[in-house]
């Protein structure tokens, strides 16, 4: 355990430093001038020159990134560009909007996905699977800015249940968190519905229903607990999804996660805070997947024998 | 307007005007109002802030010696109570007006105006505006690193500032009323940290009084601010993350005043057509002109008559359309509003049969390919295919390659990459309502630099000439000589064609019914919002 533990944190490394690597390389590459976005359309050639001076991008592209790389290690993001505040600061202003959003997101697409998917399982072939399995459907395929004006249209202009954006209370967060779950509550819904079909064909579920166990119990007990398991293997991966999704969701409901900010800053070429939202969010992808990895052994024993 | 501001100067001094007289009328006082944008504000520092929606805020945070009459190009003294200016043009002097204090109490003085000027021209500030400062004496020493301050600027008594320029510049009353002149207190600068953008301290009709990240800014109302009854409302949120549609959904309910990001096209004729909505748009003319550049040093662009036979192709009525009708085509490089547009220049008419034997004499009776840039939001890339389209008729076969701005604005700049470049979305909004503002970055020799603005590559050295000339003139008597110059610099352009000038774009905001005051103070020529004029009735 500590070895895996001990291997994921070099791995974690890693993976940081290649990401880094890349989409430095990549901002870096782009044929868009950050000083001269800085120094707008006024500026002298003198002004745009002491900018690119002060910024430091008249060194050679390796020392640029050297520099960047030793500031990290210190834990230093950098300044904004454009806001000329520490990334740091930005980041985690927004960062406890955009994981409450995340977490919300991840109750909703389990809690929706578990239950359509048992209900789909145990009513197998009949209407009441049919439209669950296609609700899914449409649930997986719609694209999230739609579901997220579709979901603030009718709940939040027509019913008036939800306010239409903002931040702060419990009401502010089910539209944009149920937009984000829709998505893994589709894919959630199947695989449950495939795991529990899978399941309840079992020998030791047709052994329990022939000692007279209740048939909410073999679900609860015996069933669920089985067909659970690629779902948890799925969050972690999911968190990874939803760092995408955010940024659409974020903008539509007005969220001030890091999604927003990264989007304002890549208009920008604010490139220090595309880094830093970049890192961010493969830093939670990492741990998405570790904390996944950590969990399996805990529920399906078969797992920690190996 | 223009032509009697410049008389008054003349008087050598001109008596304390009441600088907003022209907004006293029935503004009734109080009420706090919420405003949206969708992107967060980058900063409130006005030596670096240079954007269309912090431009607006930095102005009301912020006074600064010169000022513009609400909702004109009138330039009034505002910090400044008076001010003389030399025969030759060459030497500025300020009397300040007494008792106006920064937020955190304490007076201002001459030698806060000397050192936020040197700030906004201090190359470790890295603001975009210290090329505007260019005539003051010492400007490239500073911007060199010889030296850290301005010896143009001198300071004889604590209400008193001298500007001494190394040539004469006419717009030197205008650069003195842009937000880079803003007037700060050294110690809140120092002592903010590299932050004073977040923790801003003015002398303006607002003060800052909360900033959440991502989500709001709170600005309330100066009481001290040295004008009566300045500015009308008590306070304005900012809420920012707000999507235009959804910004618009809550002005309808009554939880917005106003919108800045204005109505998203696709939902503009719904909200023009509905019962209150003549009420709710602002739809105003702004000092933007969209052009399309063609650029003088790529072939076929090279030859004149190819550059005018285009300027005969584009079906500017179209666009117009596309905008829903938020535009007027354009004639010339100059908008409307700005001193100096000749009204009677008819410049190229649009005419197919003409367009085609054009560019036939020039060699090209099959037409050509080529690119046309454009950036990428909407409606840009479809006023692109709309040319497109214009273009292809006579026989021009344009691919039309749509990118982020940034990468736009960086083909543009570099030489023999962009053949065409509709400028769209690329708020090219002058900084103040000068003619010469139209000229020096974008169709100067100047700008025809790796990195400039001048996308055409347009250098022609005689205009260049009569353009040094005309800023020259800054002896007020000349101001009418002066603007006819510029008028004629700008329709003599259209000979030589650089440009396809398309259209003159006006701008939209929502506001709420309850919302008072001229369409013109909520988009002000040279803020957009203008905080201090706008009110709420009942």
């Amino acid at each position: 355990m500590a070895l895996l533990f001990l291997r994921r944190i070099v791995q974690t490394a890693l993976i940081l430093l290649g990401v880094a690597a890349i989409t430095f390389l990549l901002l870096y590459a782009l044929p868009a001038d950050p000083a001269r976005m800085i120094a707008g359309r006024s500026a002298t050639a003198q002004t745009v020159a002491n900018i690119r001076h002060e910024l430091g991008l008249d060194q050679p592209l390796l020392s640029q990134f050297g520099t960047y790389l030793g500031n990290l290690l210190h834990g230093n993001l950098g300044r904004s560009y454009a806001q000329k505040t520490e990334v740091w600061t930005l980041i985690v202003a927004r960062l406890p909007a955009t994981l409450t959003l995340m977490l919300a997101g991840i109750v909703v697409e389990v809690v929706l996905g578990l239950t359509l998917g048992t209900i789909a399982a145990l009513r197998r072939g009949g209407p009441v699977d049919r439209l669950v399995m296609m609700a899914s459907f449409v649930g997986v395929s719609a694209p999230q800015f739609v579901v997220a004006l579709l979901l603030l249209y009718l709940f939040a202009v027509t019913l008036g249940w939800f306010p239409m954006s903002g931040y702060g209370t419990f009401a502010h967060v089910v539209l944009p968190a149920t937009t984000l779950g829709v998505l893994g509550a589709g894919w959630y819904a199947r695989m449950v519905r495939s795991a529990m079909i899978d399941v309840l064909n079992q020998d030791y579920v047709r052994t329990a229903r022939a000692k007279g166990l209740s048939s909410r119990r073999i679900i609860l007990r015996h069933a669920l607990p089985n067909a659970i398991l690629p779902v948890i293997a799925m969050i972690g991966i999911d968190i990874g999804q939803f760092m995408g999704g955010v940024v659409v969701v974020e903008a539509v409901y007005g969220w001030p996660g890091i999604g927003q900010l990264a989007w304002q800053a890549i208009q920008q070429v604010d490139i220090p805070i595309i880094m830093g939202v970049t890192l961010t969010s493969a830093l939670a992808i990492v741990l998405g997947n570790l904390i996944a990895d950590l969990i399996a052994p805990v529920i399906d024993p078969r797992i920690r024998t190996r | 307007m223009f032509k009697s501001w410049l008389r008054n100067t003349t008087m050598a001094t001109v008596v304390a005007l009441a600088p907003f007289s022209a907004m006293a009328q029935a503004a009734s006082q109080g009420g706090d109002i919420v405003v949206t944008y969708k992107d967060d504000i980058t900063t409130l520092d006005p030596a670096i802030g240079y954007d269309w929606v912090n431009w607006s805020m930095i102005k009301s945070l912020y006074s600064r010696l010169m000022d513009y009459e609400p909702g004109t190009p009138n330039l009034v003294p505002s910090l400044a109570e008076s001010f003389t200016v030399s025969p030759d043009g060459m030497t500025y002097t300020f009397k300040l007006r007494k008792g106006v204090k920064f937020s955190n109490g304490r007076e201002v003085v001459a030698s806060d105006v000397k050192y936020s000027i040197e700030r906004a021209v201090d190359p470790k500030t890295q603001g975009p505006g210290a090329g505007f400062f260019g005539a003051i004496k010492g400007f490239e020493d500073v911007t060199g690193g010889k030296a850290t301050t301005l010896s143009g600027i001198e300071t004889p008594d604590a209400g008193t500032v001298v500007f001494n320029l190394s040539r004469p510049d006419a717009t030197f009353l205008h650069v003195l009323a842009i937000n880079f002149a803003s007037v700060v207190p050294k110690e809140a600068v120092e002592a903010a940290a590299g932050d004073f953008g977040k923790k801003p301290v003015g002398s303006g009709t607002f003060v800052l009084k909360d900033w959440t990240i991502g989500q709001q800014l709170v600005f309330e109302k100066n009481p001290n601010y040295y004008v009566k009854d300045v500015p009308h409302i008590d306070k304005f949120t900012v809420e920012v993350g707000q999507e235009p549609l959804v910004a618009l959904l809550r002005l309808q309910k009554g939880e917005v005043d106003i919108a800045g990001d204005g109505i998203p096209p696709a939902k503009f004729l719904e909200i023009k057509n509905s019962a209150d909505g003549a009420k709710m748009i602002v739809d105003g003319a702004q000092l933007h002109t969209g052009y399309v550049t063609l650029n003088t040093k790529i072939k076929p662009f090279d030859n004149v008559k190819v550059r005018q036979a285009l300027n005969m192709a584009i079906n500017k009525d179209r666009i117009t359309r596309i905008l829903n009708g938020r535009a007027t085509p354009a004639n010339q490089p100059l908008p409307p509003l700005m001193p100096g547009y000749d009204k009677s220049f008819t410049g190229y008419a649009y005419d197919v049969a003409k367009a085609k034997a054009l560019l036939a004499e020039a060699g090209y009776p099959n037409g050509f390919e080529t690119t046309l840039f454009s950036t990428n939001t909407d409606p840009q890339p479809r006023i692109a295919q709309a040319i497109q389209q214009d273009l292809a008729a006579v026989g021009v076969k344009a691919e039309v390659r749509a990118l982020a701005q940034a990468n736009v604005i960086s083909a543009g700049g570099t030489e023999g990459e962009a053949p065409m470049i509709w400028s769209g979305g690329m708020a090219w909004i002058a900084d103040f309502p000068d003619a010469s503002n139209f000229y020096g970055p974008i169709l100067g020799c100047a700008g025809a630099v790796p990195g400039g603005w001048n996308w055409s590559w347009y250098c022609n050295k005689d205009l260049d000439a009569r353009a040094v000339a005309a800023d020259s003139m800054s002896d007020p008597a000349k101001s009418a000589e002066r603007t006819a110059t510029w008028s004629k610099i700008f329709t003599d352009i259209m000979a030589d064609a650089p440009w396809i000038p398309v259209i003159n774009e006006r701008r939209v905001v929502a506001k709420s019914l309850r919302m008072g005051g001229a369409d013109n103070i909520y988009i002000d020529p040279t803020r957009v919002i203008n905080y201090d004029a706008i009110y709420v009735t009942k």
